[in-house]
């Protein structure tokens, strides 16, 4: 028992902590914060004004006969309504647009740090979660500002309002009355827990109803297949009966909850006749205090009432933020180097020296993660090579045999664990990573499009004027099919450009290469196979771009091995042999089975189906 | 408001609970009755306090406000029970029989619809429709009420004060209704913007590698920010629409209550009204405010409904395609399986051509062939997995289409190509297709699939929970699990369509010579791109662009040098690179 206090102490110190973190959002919007909270005070104000002014009616004029007095007080009521719709008009809109501001800023701050996580960091979550607390998370914390922490003054004051204008019109009245309050204090808490717990219920019932539907909607043959028809319907009755179930107990808390409200409001108006009524036949009270007096007494349960929903939704919200700091407490594992050196004019010497890489063990020099303990499984093992200036090299190898990982280290994608990675001589963790990234050039073999237009695609964010562009899309022949699209460069691409073909897509990519000029060039090339015009597009388009560039080529056409300096050919993480095209046939080792399986089909001319079979791409 | 052409669907369903409903509304009725009944004991002993009365009176009146309101209290508990309950229970009904007609749709159907879709229609639509069915019903009943049984008595008060406080209260539905439709589509639209943002993001997220190969990341900031400049746009849109609504509604049920205090005020003064009548008008009149509100919200509730009903209508309205109509008596299948002159087209994309194969019962054909060039597709027609012409798929010298379904998939063992288990246990997987989990009978199976040794060391052995709740398994432990699934049912048929892609060369011989005493008495179907796993075949078939090209044993199309022999040299060249370590 003990150990669950503990616990729940400590939950409740952290939830603090979160809170104040939470609250740092609000600095920025100080002053509407403090505007929304005075014109929350002012309408708490307003709201009292009705029966105080229902009861000077019946006192003061009705009872007296005094037909202008009454004019002249249902005017100020019709005053005092339309400066309580402008109260709340103002701090509705001021307080929503702040929430929004805020959770705008949050997202922001997600968002940034998103795109400083290493690209490791998108390996283990999924998109989906990540997505997640860019969006339904946000939102949650969002009801908090909205209706949650500022609104509970509200209705706190409107309360406390209450209680002073009854307290000054007769105290004794207003403590009889007062003795049903923590009546609805009780009434509202039993049926905040019992509905928070049936709604729990519930939850968990929906839940797993829609798990259910997933699974077989996404299963459906196999349920077919098997002939599961029937006893799935019968499994699915089972979940959604106890749906129902749960739904009936929630139903029962509300069904007494309003009942219990109205049947206290009916004993709070009773003891005030009872007690104000002989209080009026004495003369202690007025018969216009009397009905002020009924008429506060039914507004207490409200404020009381939503007092205990606030409660749920700061829960929530909590549960919201504190994932969302999670990730924001994430390290940025790729570190920018505190003073980076950074190169006059890049030339393109690429050097890899004695390179040894696991994806599952912590970085060279970095802290020890959690999975530390783990034996590292090396990818690459000493690897050793140089890339002059302008030069190519060709990586070949079968699948696993680490020939992404490689591309990956050079553009810092990952560190390495042991070696180093150089780009002119200069340890590529010493170098400023725009610097380092904005001399290379990515051309990864599935080629990523956003929406925008073609245009767009290929300048990306840069400032690349549309002479270049055009230029870039004229030098790798993408031009043609271009211009023939409807809007030409200005067309939007559409659904990540499923209308394009894999080719043209191929082509964009190289012009978005071209057109940012990078010193170096790494290229996954595509396996997909493509029409032979394309193809031969493609192979023209490849010389203009490798020409004068340092480049590093996952090569998977027999024409680009063909024409690169040299090849390196990788097994199971290591180089096993390198050299030219010829060289490394006449060796009759690795590489000549490699060309017999991956490249041979292309020199004869025949088109392997499809590219499918077999061949271990 | 157009007229309710698809709730009108719902009839049948409200039919089955008539007497509860009815009952329901009577509860409705008499909570009305009493709780218009209050504000009138409130008024006579408020003529009555005017008038000077006995404490003994005045007990009596609060004594008869608590009872009356008790007894209000009592029906309201009774309505609400029995009208949502109700609702809760079509709820269940529909739902019910909405997966029923899911488990009876097509593998076709599922091809065309996104998963999401049929998601969101199975669970926000279903709940609109809940809507209308529960709150929908009971606050248009209890709101008409409501306003008949004050209206009466406030008559009997003053026709006139009725007329003018009840005017403004008028504009209060007129206001729900516009601001509320007006709400909803600022509201989608601020939606849409949303899931634009969650686009935008979605599709940084999965570019990361470009974004930092080209150091986009300021630019997508960028964008980013554009994004949510006009999210926040569209959502001062939709506050300012809500942030006059409610102020709104107050301001006018403010102002019905201002003309009562000034015209009433002057009806007392005149001698036309008591105050006590006074008082009680304007409790009537905030008896009011609920149904007011209620009725503008009830008419968008019943048109969201409408419209919801309408898309769970295009689920339930679509026929299943594969008819099952053929008499129950048939024998069960015995594995003799014939394609005549088949072609088959997806929609209007041809995938089969002239197929015709005769596999005798008991007999193994492989298929090999491209991607795309059919091979799917052909076994799937031995199940009735889509309809292929008449006349062109028999099994036992019977067309499927006569025999019944489940007798015909009682008689094939599938094995898919997606694999696809349920987050059960392994028992429960495996013996998805018996009537009951048959112990012996899975882990005879687990031990054909080469699972027997892996469940061993898993936790709670078959009863260890796979999938989110449980252990993920490895691509090939999910396929052999696929695998007994399919043993455990004794198919006459065994279909593997390229079944043991992901189980090692090593694990998928000792797979295959442990189904070799299994294939014997079956006809077993071998879609599959190793040679190792086809060699062996009664007969192996080559498709390409949905034809036939190469057909015949092992040795005979290794030697013939075609597109089998190709792949055959490969896998020997590969096999040769793997042992180079």
């Amino acid at each position: 028992m003990s150990g669950f206090h503990e616990e729940d102490a400590l939950a409740k110190q952290y939830d603090r902590k979160l809170l104040v973190r939470l609250l740092r959002y609000l600095r920025p919007y100080k002053l509407a914060v403090a505007a929304s909270f005075v014109l929350i005070v002012i309408m708490a104000g307003l709201d009292l004004v009705g029966p105080w002014l229902t009861k000077e009616a019946i006192d003061k004029h009705i009872s007296r006969g005094d037909t202008r007095g009454l004019g002249a007080i249902a005017a100020l009521y019709m005053a005092v309504l339309v400066a309580a719709f402008a109260v709340r008009f103002g701090q509705v809109w001021i307080l929503q647009v702040t929430g929004q501001k805020v959770m705008v800023d949050m997202r922001r701050a997600i968002y940034a740090h998103l795109q400083r996580l290493p690209v490791a960091y998108f390996d283990r979550n999924p998109v989906g979660r990540l997505m997640t607390r860019v969006t339904t998370d946000v939102d949650a914390v969002n009801e908090l500002f909205t209706s949650g922490v500022v609104t509970v003054f509200g209705d706190l004051f409107t309360l406390f309002g209450i209680m002073g204008v009854m307290v000054w019109m007769n105290w004794r009245l207003a403590l009889v009355t007062f003795a049903v309050i923590p009546l609805f204090f009780v009434v509202t808490n039993w049926f905040r827990r019992g509905s928070r717990r049936s709604f729990r219920e519930v939850r968990k019932w929906i839940a797993r109803i829609n798990a259910f539907l997933q699974e077989n909607i996404t299963g459906m043959s196999v349920v077919q297949l098997f002939r599961r028809e029937e006893r799935n319907v019968a499994a699915f009755a089972e979940i959604n009966r106890k749906h129902a179930d749960a739904n009936m107990d929630q139903i029962f808390y509300y069904a007494v909850f309003y009942p219990a409200i109205e049947l206290l409001a009916a004993v709070a108006t009773a003891l005030i006749l009872l007690y104000g009524g002989a209080g009026v036949l004495t003369g202690a009270l007025t018969l216009g205090a009397l009905v002020a007096f009924v008429q506060y007494s039914e507004r207490f349960w409200r404020p009381i009432a939503d007092l205990s929903e606030k409660f749920n939704i700061l829960q929530q919200a909590m549960a919201s933020s504190e994932r969302i700091f999670a990730l924001l407490d994430t390290p940025l594992e790729v570190q920018a180097p505190p003073s980076p050196v950074r190169l006059g004019e890049v030339q393109g010497r690429i050097g890899f020296e004695n390179v040894s890489f696991a994806y599952n063990a912590p970085a060279d020099g970095a802290p020890a993660g959690g999975d530390a303990k783990a034996e590292p499984q090396w990818v690459l093992q000493d690897i050793d090579f140089v890339v002059p200036p302008g030069r190519s090299v060709a990586l070949v190898g079968a699948t696993g045999a680490g020939k992404t990982s490689i591309i990956s280290l050079l553009a810092r994608l990952y560190d390495v664990q042991r070696g180093r990675v150089t780009l002119d001589g200069v340890d590529v963790r010493d170098l400023d990573p725009a610097q380092l990234r904005s001399s290379l050039a990515l051309v990864l073999q599935d080629v990523h499009l956003f929406s925008g237009t073609i245009a767009s695609n290929i300048r990306l964010g840069s400032a690349i004027p549309d002479e270049r562009v055009r230029e870039a899309a004229r030098a790798v022949h993408a031009h043609r099919f271009i211009e023939a699209l409807p809007q030409g460069y200005e067309t939007e691409v559409k659904e990540r450009g499923a209308t394009l073909s894999v080719g043209q897509k191929q082509l964009l990519s190289f012009a978005r290469a071209l057109a940012h000029d990078p010193r170096v060039l790494i290229l996954d090339e595509a396996t997909s196979s493509i029409d032979t015009e394309t193809e031969a597009l493609i192979q023209t388009a490849l010389k203009v771009l490798l020409k004068g560039r340092t480049a590093i080529v996952i090569a998977h056409r027999l024409s680009t091995i063909q024409n690169v300096d040299e090849i390196l050919v990788l097994h199971k993480g290591r180089i096993r042999e390198r050299g030219t095209h010829q060289a490394l046939l006449a060796e009759r080792g690795l590489y000549w089975r490699l060309y017999q399986l991956q490249y041979k089909d292309q020199e004869s001319g025949v088109a392997v189906g499809g590219g499918e079979p077999a061949v271990a791409t | 408001m157009k007229p309710p052409r698809h709730l009108r669907r719902l009839v049948p369903y409200l039919k089955r609970h008539q007497r509860t409903l009815l009952i329901g509304l009577a509860c409705l009725l008499l909570r009305t009755l009493f709780s218009v009944a209050s504000p009138w004991v409130l008024r006579h002993a408020i003529d009555d306090l005017a008038l000077g009365l006995t404490r003994e009176k005045l007990l009596a009146y609060a004594g008869i406000i608590v009872g009356v309101v008790t007894v209000e209290g009592f029906f309201l508990y009774q309505m609400r029970m029995i009208l949502i309950g109700v609702s809760r229970g079509i709820e269940y009904e529909l739902r019910g029989d909405l997966f029923g007609h899911l488990t009876r749709l097509p593998a076709r159907y599922y091809h065309s619809m996104r998963t999401g879709d049929l998601m969101s229609r199975a669970t926000s639509d279903l709940s609109a429709v809940r809507m209308v069915l529960g709150p929908g019903i009971m606050y248009t009943a209890s709101t008409l009420a409501t306003f008949l049984g004050t209206i009466a008595v406030m008559v009997t008060i003053s026709p006139w004060l009725l007329l003018f406080s009840l005017a403004p209260l008028l504009f209060v539905t007129v206001l729900v209704r516009y601001f509320g439709r007006r709400i909803h589509e600022r509201f989608e639209a601020v939606q849409a913007q949303l899931s634009n943002i969650s686009a935008l993001v979605q599709e940084n997220l999965s570019g990361a590698r470009v974004v930092r190969a080209y150091v986009q990341e300021d630019h997508e900031m960028a964008r980013f920010e554009t994004a949510n400049a006009e999210y926040l746009k569209r959502n001062r849109a939709l506050i300012r629409m809500f942030g006059s609504l409610y102020p709104g509604i107050q301001l006018l049920m403010g102002m019905s209550a201002a003309f009562v205090l000034w015209l009433g005020g002057r009806m007392v003064i005149d001698g036309t009204i008591t105050l006590g009548q006074f008082v009680a008008f304007g409790a009537y009149l905030a008896m009011l405010h609920w149904p007011m509100i209620a009725l503008g919200w009830v008419v968008n509730l019943f048109e969201r409904g409408d419209a919801s009903m309408g898309r769970l209508l295009e689920i339930m309205d679509t026929p299943p395609a594969i008819s099952d109509d053929a008499s129950a008596d048939s024998p069960p299948v015995r594995g003799h399986v014939r394609f005549q002159k088949l072609t088959f087209a997806y929609e209007d994309r041809p995938v089969l051509h002239d197929i015709d194969l005769d596999v005798p019962a008991g007999s193994t054909v492989a298929i090999v062939g491209p991607t795309g060039s059919g091979k799917s597709t052909l076994v799937s027609l031995v199940a009735r997995m889509f309809e292929a012409p008449p006349g062109t798929v028999m099994v036992d010298g019977r067309d499927v289409r006569s025999l019944p379904l489940a007798v015909l998939r009682k008689g094939v063992g599938y094995v898919p190509q997606e694999t696809f288990l349920f987050s059960a246990t392994l028992r429960e997987n495996i013996a998805f297709g018996l009537l009951s989990p048959d112990s012996e009978r899975v882990e005879w199976a687990a031990g054909i699939a080469q699972l027997a040794r892996d469940v061993a060391d898993f936790p709670q052995g078959y009863d260890t929970f796979v999938g989110e709740r449980g252990i993920t398994l490895s691509g090939g432990q999910k396929q052999r699990t696929a695998l007994a699934r399919a043993l455990a049912v004794d198919p006459a048929i065994l279909v593997l369509d390229d079944a043991l892609s992901a189980v090692d060369t090593h694990t998928e011989e000792e797979i295959l010579r442990g189904l070799r005493g299994v294939m014997e008495t079956r006809t077993t179907f071998l879609v599959s791109h190793r040679i190792s796993t086809v060699k062996g075949a009664d007969l192996i078939v080559v498709l390409k662009e949905g034809r036939i090209v190469e057909r015949g044993t092992h040795a005979v199309l290794v030697g013939r040098g075609g597109f089998y022999a190709d792949l055959h040299r490969r896998q020997l060249l590969e096999e040769e690179m793997e042992r180079t370590a």
